[in-house]
């Protein structure tokens, strides 16, 4: 009992390392499930996302399928939430907390829920209508107000125009007589009628002259402005209308006026014929508007009673169609078997979930009440299974980004683990600045302590979520730019001195090179080869003093580069080694010798040497020899060209132990080359008889299944397709070798000419290093410096402004812009430099039936 | 004197990678991590020790000194031990 604990918790914890460096093992399984008690099992699964379904149907028109009536209640009922929430969402009604997580109703309950959708549904719409006729009857009663009050304006200013006796040739008889006196106009005999309403703004001009196109001057057109903004009662905008009054007497031209103010979609309103009738009038639409007014109230409050109502609810709803749904989809994946009582589904699950998924079905039987119980049956296949890979929160980011280059094969070695610290590693090689990395940590640091505010996980601003998803991976490029700006020794452009300096100004002065007065602007350098001048390399980092130089970036480019090509060539050897993972997994130990060890030769033979070459210039040149210290570039070329004699040695003997390395390189590239692919068919040549013996073996046995299992456990195990081969694919196997060959030719090209390439573009560390720090400085030169030097009490009040320009310009361009750069090019020197010294990235990703990672069409409508 | 200096530099920084990659490893406790956890202080160790240790070769026998403007001179002169 003490031992088994123990054994579990080291088998547990080899197979979740199993699971990062190397991906799940599946299985292809089968599941039988009773048609009573299906719909429960595939809740279950999918409550808890074990398995990813595999269509069993594919041939089938989805409107064949057998549950296409139940997904075309589903998607009605969709319709209706869809309207609820549009609805919700215009009333400004916020929903309650989403952390409910409802089950999976039984098909006999989704009929009261569709009786439920359907009824809210119909009184919704009915109330909306309601509101909307009250509205139209709202607006046209207060137009009819501003008519009439401003038609009496009309009155009162034509009034005192009689006294001005304004001359109408055409109507003599009317200057006397006001519009509105209608005694005088009975007298004359003449029928004046008059015809008022509302028109657009927009359109009285062109109202005007059509009327006097038309009528020629027997009407009268007075108009005012509105001076507040009516809402349109059919696009609910406010628009600026304008009150006329038109009078005109004959019938005939009465009709066309009409005619011309139904073409202009006027509002007309009757006009009140005396004084008493107009204010009666206005009483009246006065005490019906304050109804109205009441009654809408009203009908808006029930309004928002209804919905509110319905939102408490109608999470839920949308939580449970859309399960619903998911699993009506995946019933009609299934088969029906012989006796049309069960139904077949086949799943990809990890085999250690077996046992889950057994207890699973047992759950879902029980829960339903079945008599019979539903089980799983583990199928053998030829197929490749997806890939599954495990992650925690932490490291989820990191195999996100791998993914991003392509999902791993099955059971492949996952570059992920390796990523998680080298990825950080060369962003900070490449962004090194102590004060930068700092403020990136921090910001990190803030979301990942914040990472549970539900406000801050569920924004809907993409850039936002981009850096959220990655505040781990910004952590740890923030926490290794720390490290890196220390050894550079640059914060914020400026160098820490720590330790004191190695390099000593007194002793040119003791030693008496410069003279005690210096005079001029010149520029006078230190010579280590004095006593005294150099002290001992600054223990960590560089040493402040070159930042103060002048020749600093001398210095800084030559080992800046040296870095970059040191830290290049170790990462690509250990990609190169990591491939032998692969190799011993697939049982290909013939790769260690054919493809591996060529490989590692060529590049170590070489590249391997060039920083031999860099670490021993490094250790065993002094200042003393450095008028003859030889340049490593010319000598690395030189070692190809074998061109020994013209230049200096680096070290005795150096001639032959080139010429010598050199050899093995370059016969490397023939093994490379030919090694595998001849290996290879002489194995099936040469087997070939062995392997009838085999298939002799073979047939001997009883079940198919067994020959199947076996060949399936072959399969897993990796073994390769040769060891099997029959007489009958001697032609296929020729095939094979010229693929085999042609396959293994561009791998040797690539990879010897990738050698060089990649090895340059190391060069990035460099290159992006210097940008970096070249922006540090300029933004501190040209910004900072200048508010640092006023000295006056001006200057204090000067600095605020200067230092918010400097921490815009520092965020804006150096943390964001120079940090996305370095982190596309650490990205692309992790996908090309590193992966494709292993890695083939050709995979399908494991996806499995879960609910909790089916998209909802609310969500991504921005209604949830 | 110097070489003291770079002695004691050199024994601190191995002292200090070496136990992060190859002591604290075997204290992690058993767990589904474990093994990640051990890959990353691994690394870590790794990586950062060879960037110091680049450093700090690059600056053992400097071939050249820095240039300095005169006005930096006299101030590092009074200013500087």
């Amino acid at each position: 009992m003490l031992a088994r604990p123990r054994s579990r918790g080291v088998s547990e914890a080899t197979v979740k390392m199993c699971s990062l460096l190397r991906g799940e093992e599946m299985c292809l399984a089968q599941l039988f499930l009773q048609s009573g008690s299906a719909y429960d099992c595939i809740s279950e699964l999918g409550e808890l996302g074990l398995v990813e379904f595999r269509d069993l149907n594919p041939n089938v028109n989805s409107f064949q399928r057998k549950h296409v009536n139940e997904i075309k209640k589903c998607e009605e009922m969709e319709r209706i939430l869809g309207y609820l929430l549009r609805e919700i969402k215009k009333a400004d009604i916020s929903l309650p907390d989403r952390d409910v997580n409802p089950v999976t109703p039984l098909p006999k309950h989704v009929i009261t829920i569709m009786e439920q959708l359907q009824r809210l549904e119909v009184e919704l719409g009915e109330v909306t209508r309601n509101k909307e006729k009250l509205q139209k009857n709202l607006l046209e009663l207060t137009e009819y107000t501003h008519m009439l009050r401003i038609t009496r304006s009309f009155v009162q200013r034509s009034a005192e125009r009689e006294h001005l006796e304004a001359q109408y040739e055409e109507f003599p008889f009317l200057e006397k007589d006001a519009m509105m006196d209608y005694s005088s106009m009975q007298r004359l005999g003449a029928k004046l009628g008059f015809i008022s309403g509302l028109i657009q703004r927009v359109k009285i001009e062109a109202f005007e002259r059509m009327l006097w196109r038309v009528c020629k001057g027997y009407t009268i057109l007075s108009y005012a402005e509105v001076e507040e903004y009516l809402e349109d009662p059919d696009t609910g905008e406010p628009m600026q209308s304008v009150v006329f009054l038109i009078s005109y007497w004959g019938d005939q031209i009465g009709q066309k006026v009409k005619k011309i103010c139904d073409c202009y979609h006027c509002h007309l309103y009757p006009y009140p014929s005396s004084n008493e009738e107009r204010n009666d009038v206005v009483e009246g639409l006065r005490t019906r508007i304050q109804d109205l007014h009441t009654v809408l109230h009203r009908t808006e409050d029930y309004l928002k009673q209804v919905l509110i109502k319905a939102s408490e609810s109608v999470y839920t709803w949308v939580i449970q169609v859309k399960k619903m749904k998911a699993i009506y989809y995946i019933l009609n994946q299934c088969s029906f078997d012989v006796t049309n009582k069960c139904l077949i589904a086949e799943v990809w699950c990890p085999v250690n979930d077996i046992p889950t998924l057994r207890r699973a079905l047992e759950e879902g039987s029980r829960k339903s009440g079945a008599t019979v119980p539903s089980f799983v049956n583990r199928l053998p296949t030829t197929d490749t299974p997806p890939t599954l890979i495990r992650t925690n929160k932490f490291t989820s980011g990191f195999q996100n980004i791998v993914d991003a280059y392509g999902v791993g094969t099955y059971r492949e070695v996952n570059p992920a683990p390796f990523t998680i610290i080298t990825f950080p590693f060369l962003f900070a090689v490449m962004f090194g600045d102590l004060g930068h990395g700092a403020i990136m940590f921090l910001s990190a640091a803030w979301m990942v302590l914040y990472e549970n505010n539900r406000k801050l996980k569920n924004t809907r601003n993409e850039i936002w979520n981009t850096f959220f998803e990655g505040r781990y991976i910004i952590l740890m490029m923030g926490l290794f730019s720390i490290y890196t700006g220390l050894i550079y020794n640059d914060c914020f452009s400026k160098s820490l001195n720590i330790f004191g300096s190695g390099w000593s100004v007194r002793a040119m002065f003791e030693n008496n090179v410069w003279d005690s007065v210096i005079s001029g602007n010149g520029v006078l350098t230190l010579d280590p080869n004095i006593t005294g001048v150099f002290k001992g390399p600054y223990p960590l980092g560089i040493d402040p003093i070159w930042n103060l130089a002048s020749n600093r970036l001398t210095f800084l480019n030559s080992y800046k580069m040296k870095m970059s090509v040191i830290l290049g060539i170790i990462h690509m050897s250990f990609g190169v080694v990591l491939s032998t993972f692969n190799h011993l997994h697939f049982r290909k130990k013939y790769n260690l010798y054919l493809v591996f060890l060529p490989e590692l030769l060529f590049m170590l033979c070489l590249f391997g040497y060039l920083v031999f070459m860099i670490l021993y210039k490094w250790l065993f040149f002094t200042v003393k020899d450095s008028r003859h210290a030889p340049s490593i570039l010319i000598q690395f070329i030189n070692m190809f060209l074998m061109q020994s004699d013209t230049m200096q040695p680096l070290y005795p003997g150096q001639a032959g132990l080139q010429v010598f390395l050199l050899v093995i390189a370059l016969l490397s590239v023939p093994v490379l080359l030919l090694g595998k692919p001849v290996y290879l068919y002489w194995l099936q040549n040469g087997s070939h008889r062995l392997g009838m013996y085999r298939g002799y073996e073979r047939v001997r046995r009883n079940s198919e299944e067994e020959l199947y299992l076996m060949r399936a456990h072959d399969m897993e195990e990796g073994s390769s397709l040769s060891d099997f081969s029959t007489s009958g694919e001697h032609n296929t196997e020729e095939f094979n070798f010229a693929d085999e060959f042609l396959h293994q030719a561009i791998h040797t090209i690539e990879y010897c000419l990738g050698c060089v390439s990649n090895t340059a573009s190391y060069l990035r560390l460099w290159a992006l290093s210097l940008a970096h720090a070249q922006l540090s400085e300029v933004l501190w030169a040209m910004v900072m410096r200048i508010g640092l030097r006023m000295d006056t009490s001006l200057g204090v009040l000067f600095l605020v402004p200067v230092f918010g320009l400097f921490a815009v310009l520092t965020v804006s361009i150096l943390l964001v812009m120079e940090g996305l750069s370095a982190f596309l090019h650490a990205l692309r020197l992790h996908w090309v430099e590193f992966q494709n010294k292993f890695y083939s990235g050709t995979g399908v990703k494991f996806c499995p039936f879960s609910f909790s990672l089916l998209p909802s069409s609310f969500e991504h409508d921005g209604l949830l | 004197m110097a070489e003291m200096g770079f002695a004691i530099a050199v024994s601190v920084m191995t002292l200090f990678w070496g136990i992060v990659g190859g002591v604290v490893p075997w204290f992690i406790p058993k767990g589904p991590n474990r093994g990640v956890i051990v890959t990353m202080l691994v690394l870590t160790a790794v990586c950062c020790y060879l960037f110091w240790l680049i450093a700090i070769l690059a600056q053992l026998n400097p071939l050249f000194g820095p240039a300095l403007s005169t006005d930096t001179i006299w101030y590092l002169w009074y200013h500087w031990p």
